[in-house]
């Protein structure tokens, strides 16, 4: 098998309150012999202060891009904000030399020059799909969770804007679905399934964003879903961390455990549910195990 | 400095008055990356129709605050809470008939109320924690600790002085430390 190999990005929300994204992640990925090199050092992609200063944005991320370019590896991140963030500005830098050449200037100042085109960035599932493929993803289950019927919530950095990711159908996306079916699973269909969680407005109005998941908790109640699989730590929060504020808020019992995808894949693949630090999750998912 | 105030939309409407409007103020905003088309939105409403945020909102309409902008409602746009409810969920942009990037036109005109000194106390708590740490948010030092608990490796200590030199720079320390008043 090809080796594949990355800079793993960590960014900062996973650090911050979703380790158990990061143990599952780590855990699969070397069982899938991928290797995940550890950044020597990093700072936040960028991507929260794009709304106070684009150009702060651009020096952040492309300051990554360069640690990356020195090592000479794909980044891999876990958050599609961080994967969405590095991407865009790894493709606009190299196709605007204008703009380019004022982030050089400023990234000059601490020795460091932006370069472009040398390598990839990917998002966990963009890797699992397009790098190592849904056949040796299939290869590697040993348990099928034959039985489980889950839905996903893709996260809107992994698909959108079209025009700079280029990975899935926005409109009707299936390569998580088939992550998800390659376990065993099932993956329902819900409505306004490609819609965003709300999380990124929760610091400026915590309403909207929880009705908004609201909504969303209550169409996958309406299909059954058993669990809701998410590849994001925003989304994971949203969904699992504040589900019972939303139930206190929409006078509604949800309980429906929200796994990483990771997690998911990780106890098809054999591991057992501590490995994969599936008592971190707020909304208890011992319920599915007995499932499959 | 003193701070300014975000300001939900008065309904009804008060009247426009010509004089109140910048008629620069487009070309302005279509300077910016990202933004440029601004000036080819035809009011269709599809950002609207289609934004998650607006169908639980009362106040969030991406299509007037795009109309807004090509009028020169330039205090209005800039004092307005609305601007800040965009998710950057990208679906309008996704789906303008125009090519219409409404997510970036919004960031600039973020970037420009910032200038003015009118912004969300997170994004300015989000800032000064990249200038301090590195990271956006202040992870604390137990969580640290338990990751070698937990079998992970340890997080590498970000290049604080790098990130602060370039924020001095780009005048972004200027913006976050207003809090420190
Ligand atoms: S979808 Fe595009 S053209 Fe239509 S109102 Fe929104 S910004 Fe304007
Ligand atoms: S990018 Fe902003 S305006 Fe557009 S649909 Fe998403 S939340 Fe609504």
């Amino acid at each position: 098998m090809a080796e594949l190999k990355y800079l793993l990005f960590l960014g900062c929300a996973i650090p911050y309150r979703i380790a158990s994204y990061e143990i599952s992640s780590r855990k699969v990925m070397e069982k899938l012999g991928v290797e995940l090199v550890e950044m020597p050092e990093f700072n936040c992609c960028g991507l929260p202060i794009d709304s106070v200063n684009h150009d702060a944005m651009l020096v952040l991320a492309a300051r990554n891009l360069c640690l990356a370019e020195e090592q000479n590896l794909d980044i891999l991140t876990l958050c599609p904000g961080c994967a969405g963030t590095l991407r865009k500005v790894n493709k606009s830098l190299q196709e605007d030399k204008k703009h380019k050449q004022l982030i050089n200037d400023y990234l000059k100042e601490v020795g460091m020059e932006f370069k472009g085109g040398k390598i990839k960035v990917r998002h966990l599932i963009q890797a699992l799909v397009k790098d190592l493929g849904l056949e040796k993803i299939k290869e590697a289950v040993v348990k099928p969770l034959t039985g489980l019927k889950v839905a996903e919530h893709n996260g809107c950095h992994v698909l959108r804007p079209a025009k700079y990711i280029g990975f899935d159908d926005p409109e009707n996306p299936v390569l998580l679905k088939k992550l998800i079916e390659a376990t065993g699973a099932e993956c329902l269909d819900y409505m306004y399934e490609t819609d965003c969680c709300g999380a990124p407005i929760i610091g400026v109005n915590d309403k909207v964003p929880l009705y908004l998941a609201g909504d969303k908790l209550t169409n996958l109640k309406a299909v059954n879903a058993q669990a809701l699989i998410t590849v994001c730590p925003f989304c994971h929060m949203m969904f699992d961390i504040n589900q019972p504020r939303i139930e206190r808020l929409l006078s509604e019992k949800f309980g429906i455990p929200v796994l990483h995808y990771p997690q998911l894949l990780g106890l098809a693949m054999g591991f057992s549910p501590k490995e994969l630090a599936l008592e971190e999750l707020r909304v208890d998912a011992t319920k599915i195990l007995t499932i499959s | 400095m003193t701070e300014k105030k975000l300001v939900t939309e008065a309904k009804p409407s008060r009247a426009i008055k010509t004089g109140d409007l910048d008629p620069k103020f487009k070309y302005e905003i279509s300077k910016v990356p990202g933004a440029e088309n601004i000036k080819l939105c035809f009011q269709c409403g599809t950002c609207t129709a289609d934004c998650p945020i607006a169908r639980f909102s009362d106040i969030y309409r991406p299509r007037k605050l795009m109309r807004m902008t090509q009028l020169g409602m330039k205090d209005r746009v800039l004092s307005s809470e609305a601007l800040w409810l965009c998710a950057a969920c990208f679906t309008c942009v996704d789906h303008c008939p125009q090519g219409v990037e409404i997510a970036s036109v919004l960031r600039a005109l973020r970037n420009m109320a910032v200038k003015d000194g009118i912004m969300p106390a997170v994004f300015r708590e989000l800032t000064s924690n990249i200038m301090k740490t590195g990271y956006a948010y202040r992870i604390p030092e137990l969580r640290l600790k338990k990751r070698g608990e937990k079998g992970l490796p340890p997080l590498p200590k970000a290049n604080v002085e790098d990130v602060a030199k370039l924020f001095d720079i780009m005048a972004v320390s200027k913006a976050s430390k207003r809090e420190d008043k």
